[in-house]
């Protein structure tokens, strides 16, 4: 869905007005609605959505560290000027290349940045995940835990540490 | 390639026959997962052979799970537009996938692998969307069904995901679980009683979003709703369902009463409103799509309140799903934009509502089907 402002951009807002018992909705890009100045009930706790924008245009600054290879995703080639003006990234790497930018964005649009929903297993060619664990399987996840305590989700880490521990 | 009907099972609208919980006011409970393939492009970004390459590695991963084994794949890059339009007119793809908007039409690689039931699209805005749509409101029910042909087909198809953010969405918010419930629900009740304001901005306090019958930036015609959680990261998806599920009850509650406060202050006005509406569906010689959408509001009020008799829910939902613009257009091999589909239209609601008429008393989904 497109801006009702710009009708450029994407619409990542979603804003409903009640004007005399009628109700309407309007969508809106990030950029169209930091210009009214809307922000969401989640942007309200940490980051004015203005110093979000201001930090996600450029490279350096104290609260969002430099995406890597110049501001570029190694895997895709997308840079966080294509998400700000399409609000799509550009492929699952691009979520490590910004990471920062992207904890704070989805800590703003949902509240939290921790998934806490089911876990998944990397799929193994031709084959249910529980079904042929090798040594490969098992350093996947331990990748995996290592990547879980750091981003600080135990909960995930232990499940994940309980599955190390059932395949060795 | 023509698109095929009879290929579809059940049409692709297992929900019309009503047998679901609550169904005369909930017609149909959706949920939808969005995933993506590790290693891949995100499809906006994608070139034409990557969305083929995704589109080769997803069938043949269906083909080899036992609930997608069946599964008829169809290819919407080379529909019509009018069919394409169709099978978004049924909630079986979502306008995105359709390339029913923008300029650049319907996207290289897109498809449809559908059971009926469940449903994966491929090439969305993200590489695989699976969904599943039941009568009723029937999260959990819905949920079980969707989870097992996830993982299934995430067994085949390694999927991107993230050990902090979960699964990865082309768009940051439909990331973590990527899980959107909805239901589409009728509530003419409220607002009629003018309280639907203050419900959809209750709603929107507690996480959750409306839009129209057609999903993103439909309009609300017919006082039908879509009601669905507005994020997807933070929550499992099991307080995601039980959230949304507690809202809905509470909705369908609010809306019972707002039809007692109707009954009981105004049962003229409101009677009076219902066979209106019934009259003009019933003899109208050209109706628009709106106005049948409105009228049909009404007469459903009308069978909820218990004053027409014998219509069954089957018939007005089959009403709403046959008389939208494309399904009239195909049915009558004319164009979309033929002046006569309101006249058609109309005679076509007719018909079904002297049907329904002359088998009562003794109709129902079973004598119909
Ligand atoms: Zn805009
Ligand atoms: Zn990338």
């Amino acid at each position: 869905m497109r801006c009702d402002q710009c009708g450029e951009r994407p619409a990542a807002i979603h804003l409903t007005q009640i004007v005399d018992n009628t109700v309407s909705q309007q969508h809106l890009c990030e950029v169209c609605a930091a210009e009214k100045g809307v922000q969401t009930e989640a942007s309200v706790a940490k980051f004015p959505l203005s110093d979000f924008l201001a930090s996600m245009g450029k490279t350096v600054g104290p609260a969002a560290p430099a995406a890597k290879e110049g501001g570029r995703c190694a895997s895709c080639g997308a840079t966080l000027e294509d998400f700000r003006e399409t609000g799509r990234l550009g492929c699952p790497d691009c979520y490590r290349t910004f990471e920062a930018h992207l904890r704070t964005l989805l800590r703003r649009v949902h509240g939290a940045s921790r998934h806490v929903g089911e876990p998944y297993v990397v799929a193994t060619a031709g084959g249910t995940p529980e079904a042929d664990a090798d040594d490969s399987d098992v350093d996947g996840l331990r990748e995996q835990l290592r990547r879980a305590v750091d981003a600080e989700n135990f909960e995930l880490a232990a499940r994940l540490r309980d599955q190390i521990r059932g395949m060795e | 390639m023509t698109l095929d009907l009879d290929l579809l099972p059940d049409g692709g609208v297992p929900w019309l026959d009503a047998s679901g919980p609550d169904a005369a006011i909930v017609l149909s409970t959706r949920i939808r997962l969005a995933r993506n393939l590790q290693g891949h492009v995100f499809t906006p970004r994608a070139g034409d052979g990557q969305r083929d390459e995704i589109l080769t590695m997803v069938v043949a991963a269906s083909r080899a799970t036992p609930r997608l084994e069946q599964a008829v794949v169809i290819n919407v890059d080379q529909l019509a537009r009018l069919e394409r339009q169709l099978l978004h007119e049924r909630h079986l793809i979502s306008k995105e996938l359709a390339g029913l908007e923008g300029p650049t039409g319907v996207r290289h690689g897109a498809a449809l692998l559908t059971t009926g039931d469940v449903g994966v699209m491929i090439n969305e805005e993200d590489h695989v969307r699976l969904q599943v749509l039941m009568s009723g409101f029937a999260p959990s029910r819905a949920y079980a069904e969707l989870e097992r042909v996830d993982r299934e087909l995430g067994g085949y198809v390694p999927f991107a995901f993230h050990p902090e953010f979960g699964y990865l969405t082309s768009c940051p918010t439909n990331a973590g679980t990527g899980l959107r419930a909805s239901v589409l629900i009728h509530l003419p009740g409220l607002v009629l009683t003018k309280e639907i304001a203050k419900v959809l901005q209750g709603l929107t306090q507690v996480g959750l979003t409306f839009r129209g019958l057609y999903g993103e930036g439909s309009e609300v015609v017919g006082n039908f709703f879509q009601l669905s959680n507005q994020t997807t990261l933070g929550k499992s998806e099991e307080e995601l369902l039980d959230h949304l599920g507690k809202i809905v009850r509470q909705v369908i509650t609010y809306e019972l009463q707002a039809r007692e406060v109707l009954q009981r202050n105004a049962p003229t006005v409101i009677a009076d409103k219902v066979w209106r509406a019934y009259g003009l569906l019933r003899y109208a010689r050209s109706l628009s799509f709106d106005e049948t959408m409105n009228l049909l509001s009404g007469v459903r009020l009308g069978v909820g309140l218990n004053l027409i008799g014998d219509l069954s829910v089957y018939t007005l939902n089959k009403l709403l799903v046959f008389s939208q613009p494309a399904h009239v257009a195909r049915r009558a091999e004319r164009a979309l934009t033929d002046p006569d589909l309101p006249a058609i239209r109309a005679d076509f609601v007719r018909a079904l509502l002297d049907d329904d008429a002359q088998r009562r008393p003794r109709n129902g989904p079973a004598a119909e089907a």
